[in-house]
């Protein structure tokens, strides 16, 4: 679908199923995700667009029952393949929560742990990185001060930048955000927000969320999901102003969901 | 107005009604409290003829002659702290294993059947650890590990008189591995449940970065829960120190003080099993009432030492590295 907006797909989607024990929970969702664009995924509660999410670096290996069949490209392999090392893919491809889940460690450790799983930093190397990704992440000015503190002791706003700092410290390619500002005021929203914009020249970054004015105001192309389809897929302007299908415009408009 | 009247008269009913339960709570509550106190005055006062005729040396002195009447509690103290050391040093890795392999890495099908089997470890009565301990371990133990022991631990420099001695089968280090195997369903429980309540959002994350099921166990489950797991570590701790039945079978019972693990010792709580009965004249039953004094003093200390280590860990969070 709409192969011709997509300069150099990233991610390429294909025949992708998703099974939560039998039920059926992802149905062969065809779709390519645009380096170093932001591309969302937009539906009611229930439509698999965070199921979605969970396949690109296959989070839901961890819970029994549920599998998926088909291709996730990345990089020329097959991210559903059963050889695939899980550890390098999840340093490939970083994920932020709906809730901000700081380590119960220092806000230095939290940019550092992930880092330390895969490179052999020296102390100096290690600071730089930590202060590269605080400052990317925007939140350099508020805690370069207090590096050795909880990470936990930091405002929910706060603590959302420091989980996006530590997904991008491992210098992931793709950053997958399952509705990161659901939990956040207005004002930490906004700074997110203008975050994932800054940080798409540097990472290809697929979004879920519940609110269509966010994806409106951030995304480079949306996909709508209902009941485990994907109905529609492209530019999020032609998403949104002028949308192909009956659906997505009820869902956009407000009619429904 | 005849309804009012009776409306009035209920609630006057109830109002005094939650007076007398206000009150039996506050008694229920108080009542413990007084509780305590008693036993403590009670212990105190048993033991003051051993206390004034042996004193501070009492803590000291390994002699326990009922001949002779001079007793010293330093046996029975070593005793005492050494098994349930050797219990700790057993149960906590072996009960970290199984609560991480319970709530991380078991089949969902085998956790339950799992989970209720450690329970039911530890609704066994201690007199059957003893006597399994005594007629099955103990044999075993003397048969086939303790020559082991004293033929490859045994030799080492430094270590080596900890570890040798006759293949008796019962003695100190018997006792602790027995106490091991009682206190690991406590500790294990307690463990599983706090790691249950991780959020696993944030075992996602950690997973998410990468991370193994060790790294995300060691650097996030473990810190995240640390003060359930000292918690549950505290409480197999108290029940070491003060298990009777299962010790007394298989410590020896005997008042002399050795450095090898592999000789047989005595704990308070099987001391004061053993002699009560026989304890004749005032002097012997004092001083074991004073082994009851300090082993509840020895209680006493490790709870609090484990409250204010909590404190501590509570206000450090994530403060170091």
């Amino acid at each position: 679908m709409n192969a011709e907006t997509v300069n150099t797909p990233k991610v390429i989607v294909r025949d992708l199923n998703f099974f939560y024990g039998n039920y059926r929970a992802l149905k062969d969702i065809n779709l390519d995700i645009a380096e170093k664009m932001v591309t969302a995924f937009i539906g009611p509660s229930g439509c698999g667009k965070s199921t979605l999410l969970r396949t690109f670096n296959r989070m839901y290996q961890l819970y029994p029952k549920q599998k998926a069949t088909g291709q996730i490209m990345l990089d020329g392999s097959n991210v559903l393949d059963p050889k695939q090392d899980l550890n390098m893919l999840r340093a490939k491809v970083g994920m932020v929560f709906q809730k901000p889940t700081p380590f119960p460690m220092s806000i230095y450790d939290n940019i550092a742990f992930g880092v330390k799983l895969y490179e052999n930093l020296s102390r100096n190397e290690m600071d730089e990185r930590v202060e590269w990704a605080l400052k990317k992440a925007a939140l350099w000015g508020e805690v370069s001060d207090k590096l050795k503190q909880s990470g936990t002791s930091l405002s929910g706003g706060q603590q959302q930048r420091l989980c996006i700092a530590r997904a991008i410290a491992v210098k992931p390619q793709v950053l997958l955000l399952d509705e990161p500002t659901s939990a956040l005021d207005p004002i930490s929203t906004a700074h997110i927000e203008k975050l994932i914009d800054e940080l798409k020249k540097d990472f290809t970054i697929v979004i879920v969320t519940h609110n269509m004015q966010q994806a409106a105001r951030i995304s480079d192309f949306t996909a709508y999901m209902y009941l485990g389809d994907l109905i529609e897929f492209g530019d999020t302007s032609t998403v949104f102003t002028n949308p192909k299908r009956k659906e997505t415009e009820d869902y956009i408009t407000g009619r429904f969901g | 107005m005849k309804s009012t009247l009776l409306h009035q008269a209920r609630l006057k009913q109830q109002i005094w009604l939650d007076m007398l339960f206000r009150g039996l709570t506050r008694l229920s509550a108080f009542g413990v409290l007084a509780l305590l106190l008693a036993i403590i005055t009670s212990l105190v006062i048993g033991s003051m003829p051993a206390i004034e005729a042996f004193g501070f040396n009492f803590l000291i002195n390994d002699e326990w002659n009922p001949v002779t009447d001079e007793y010293g509690a330093l046996v029975p103290i070593v005793g005492t702290l050494v098994t349930s050391g050797i219990a700790l040093l057993i149960a906590i890795p072996v009960s970290f294993g199984i609560a991480i392999f319970l709530t991380e890495l078991s089949p969902r099908v085998l956790r339950r059947p799992l989970g209720i089997a450690v329970e039911l470890l530890a609704g066994i009565p201690s007199i059957i650890y003893g006597m399994w301990g005594l007629f099955v371990f103990a044999p075993f133990f003397a048969d086939h590990i303790e020559p082991w022991i004293n033929d490859h631990i045994g030799t080492l420099p430094m270590l080596g008189p900890f570890f040798s001695g006759p293949p008796m089968g019962i003695g100190i280090l018997t006792a602790g591995i027995i106490l091991a195997i009682m206190v690991i369903p406590f500790i294990a429980s307690v463990m599983r449940d706090v790691f249950e309540v991780v959020p696993p959002m944030l075992k996602e994350s950690a997973y998410g970065v990468g991370a193994t099921t060790w790294e995300v166990v060691m650097k996030i489950v473990l810190p995240f829960t640390r003060i359930g797991v000292v918690g549950g570590i505290m409480l197999g701790l108290g029940r070491a120190l003060g298990e009777t039945m299962a010790v007394t079978f298989v410590i020896g019972n005997a008042h002399e003080l050795s450095k090898s693990l592999l000789m047989p010792g005595n704990s308070i709580s099987s001391a004061l099993a053993n002699e009560f009965t026989e304890a004749v004249g005032e002097l012997y039953t004092a001083s074991l009432i004073e082994l009851g004094l300090i082993l509840f003093f020895i209680t006493f200390v490790v709870l609090s030492l484990a409250r204010l280590m909590l404190h501590k860990l509570g206000k450090g969070e994530g403060q170091t590295t």
